[in-house]
């Protein structure tokens, strides 16, 4: 990209101006490449997804008029969204209030930048890539806050106050449970993580020992926390807050905060893949780098979507938690548990390899036992209910 | 001790209850959702499932209609409006309008009772959307066309009888619950 610019200038294609400008452009149209032709779709085509699985998830059909089984809905209701009309309160702070979208999104598309969609498939493989994104995924909550303050609202307030609270306190198992991840690689790079892992299940950090699987599920739970995410979806509480710190918000605005959301579903699933299931690790089956690519990216972008669905499954399955039940799961649960997962992983790394294996295996085994036995659940609750069965996934 | 077995205890109560919550919610995924997608994807037209006797708009059948007015005058809320002309010439006498305000009607059915032959009656037609109330105003006689006239002796047109049939059926079945009160009349 930069090499194609440089060529450019030394022919001369942008009459002497200044280098800087022309870098700044370039980086300008990139991003709004980059948003309209991945982002936007990605989060769009989530929350498509989202209802859809909602709604089988409680025998409802969902949004399915709107191009082939309503696969188009999110343009829908973003040409929607745009064209209504976008109202400031005359109580709300005049030059907060509509800045608050945008910095709970750059918050959300800054991630995007360490993302490693691939071997070669990353905007910037940052050194401190993994803190990197848990600092700028932080600045979401100024956004929040920012809202919440702004409208000039109690319910906003509120809702902005218990989601800094909430994220700020979340950050701590999931900071821990990174750690985890951290010592077995010995870099805080992206790539480094992924390159210190492999393809085969059993190479991932999850199935390392058992307390890296247990930090697995304290990161994935405690990152579902720190996203928004129902069960934890206390600052957009409908039943107690009207809205949450969404309330005073209207149009595209309003649009703008859950694009965050759902295009963060994708970095959380995209985080865990990552850190814990080896990225975009493929067998060694070809030489070819583009094959090689799109085979990479299709790995990754599948692993992270998985997580995604979980996210999607979740959401129809637990009912939301009450603020002191959230604060108790993080600070007397998940901290301590963090913790002893932190110190039970450094314990392991002074083992030798084979009996670590030994018990990566036992973890493995385990984990592999309790979807059989998950599945086998699934079959006893789906034959004691008696239903009318239909496997196809379109209606 | 026993704050410790309740710690372990409530972390194991946490996961084994998500675990069983999410097994139901994945087995819906298997199941046929309860939505039934009208107007379309639907096994059999809604209107085939109504029941007897179901009143949706009012429907006039202008071929059997004697043009008595009885309709016009037991409607409560004078939502129907009938004109009636006659050629100066030929002495016969024919609809200039026969217009229905769906807007206005309570689908009480009394203008059905009251029809001697049948013309005016339910049918199973309930989708009155419209863009505009002038739209709702169903105008039967589009252009002006004769009254119907009795013979006696019976009809000997086929499509007549086949619907003067259908008129004292729908008087049978709808308009006299206790039945017979149509063909007593007649006689």
């Amino acid at each position: 990209m930069q090499a194609l610019l440089d060529q450019m200038i030394q022919e001369g294609a942008f009459a002497g101006v200044p280098k800087e400008v022309v870098y700044t452009i370039a980086m300008v149209l990139t991003a709004v490449v980059v948003l309209s032709a991945f982002v936007a779709p990605l989060a769009g085509v989530t929350s498509w997804l989202e209802r859809r699985v909602w709604a089988r998830m409680q025998s409802r059909v969902g949004p399915n008029r709107v191009g082939p089984q309503g696969i188009l809905q999110w343009l829908a209701d973003g040409i929607k969204n745009i064209m209504k009309e976008d109202i400031i309160p005359t109580a709300a702070d005049q030059k907060l209030f509509p800045l608050a979208p945008y910095v709970v999104f750059m918050g959300f598309l800054c991630a995007f930048v360490v993302i490693p969609f691939g071997e070669s498939l990353i905007v910037a493989d940052l050194n401190i890539g993994i803190l990197y994104l848990l600092s700028v995924t932080s600045l979401v909550v100024v956004g929040i806050l920012m809202a919440g303050w702004a409208s000039n609202n109690k319910w906003s307030l509120l809702g902005g106050m218990r989601s800094a609270a909430q994220i700020v306190s979340y950050e701590i198992p999931a900071g821990l449970s990174v750690l985890t991840v951290v010592f077995l690689a010995g870099t805080l790079s992206m790539q480094g993580i992924i390159k210190a892992q492999g393809w085969r299940p059993w190479d991932w950090f999850m199935f390392h020992n058992p307390f890296t699987f247990c930090a697995f599920f304290l990161f994935f739970t405690a990152a579902l926390a720190e996203g928004n995410r129902t069960p934890f979806d206390i600052p957009e509480a409908e039943s107690e807050l009207v809205a949450g710190y969404v309330t005073e918000y209207s149009g595209m605005r309003f649009l703008f905060f859950f694009f965050a959301e759902w295009g963060n579903l994708y970095v959380i699933g995209a985080v865990v893949t990552t850190l814990f299931m080896g990225g975009w690790q493929v067998p060694p089956v070809t030489d070819n780098p583009v094959l090689l690519g799109i085979l990479q990216f299709l790995t990754f972008f599948l692993k992270a979507y998985f997580w995604v669905f979980v996210a999607m499954w979740i959401r129809a399955t637990l009912p939301r938690v009450r603020v002191d039940q959230l604060m108790g799961l993080c600070w007397k649960y998940m901290v301590p548990l963090s913790f002893i997962c932190l110190l039970g992983t450094i314990g392991f790394m002074f083992m030798d390899t084979n009996s670590r294996r030994i018990f990566g295996a036992i973890t493995l085994g385990f984990a592999i036992a309790t979807i059989i036995n998950f599945f086998r659940r699934v079959g006893f609750q789906f034959r004691s209910a008696k239903p009318e069965a239909y496997w196809k996934p379109h209606i | 001790m026993g704050v410790v077995t309740n710690y372990i205890k409530d972390i194991q109560a946490a996961i084994t209850s998500t675990y069983e919550g999410m097994s139901i919610t994945f087995s819906h995924l298997m199941r046929r959702p309860m939505t039934i997608q009208y107007p379309d994807k639907i096994p059999v037209p809604i209107q085939e499932t109504l029941p007897l006797r179901y009143r949706g708009i009012l429907e006039v059948d202008l071929d059997i209609c004697t043009g008595c007015l009885a309709c016009e005058r037991d409607c409560p809320i004078t939502c129907i409006t009938i004109g009636i002309d006659m050629n100066k010439e030929t002495k016969q006498r024919y609809f200039t309008h026969f217009d229905i305000d769906v807007c206005k009607c309570m689908y009480c059915g009394l203008c059905s009772e009251a029809c001697p032959t049948g013309a005016i009656r339910h049918s199973s037609e309930f989708e009155g959307a419209s863009y505009n109330p002038a739209g709702l105003v169903r105008h039967f006689a589009p252009e002006p066309s004769n009254l119907y006239k009795p013979k006696k002796g019976g009809e000997t047109e086929d499509k007549l009888i086949a619907k003067v049939d259908i008129g004292l059926k729908y008087l049978d079945e709808f308009a006299t619950p206790d039945g017979g009160g149509a063909a007593e009349e007649k006689e």
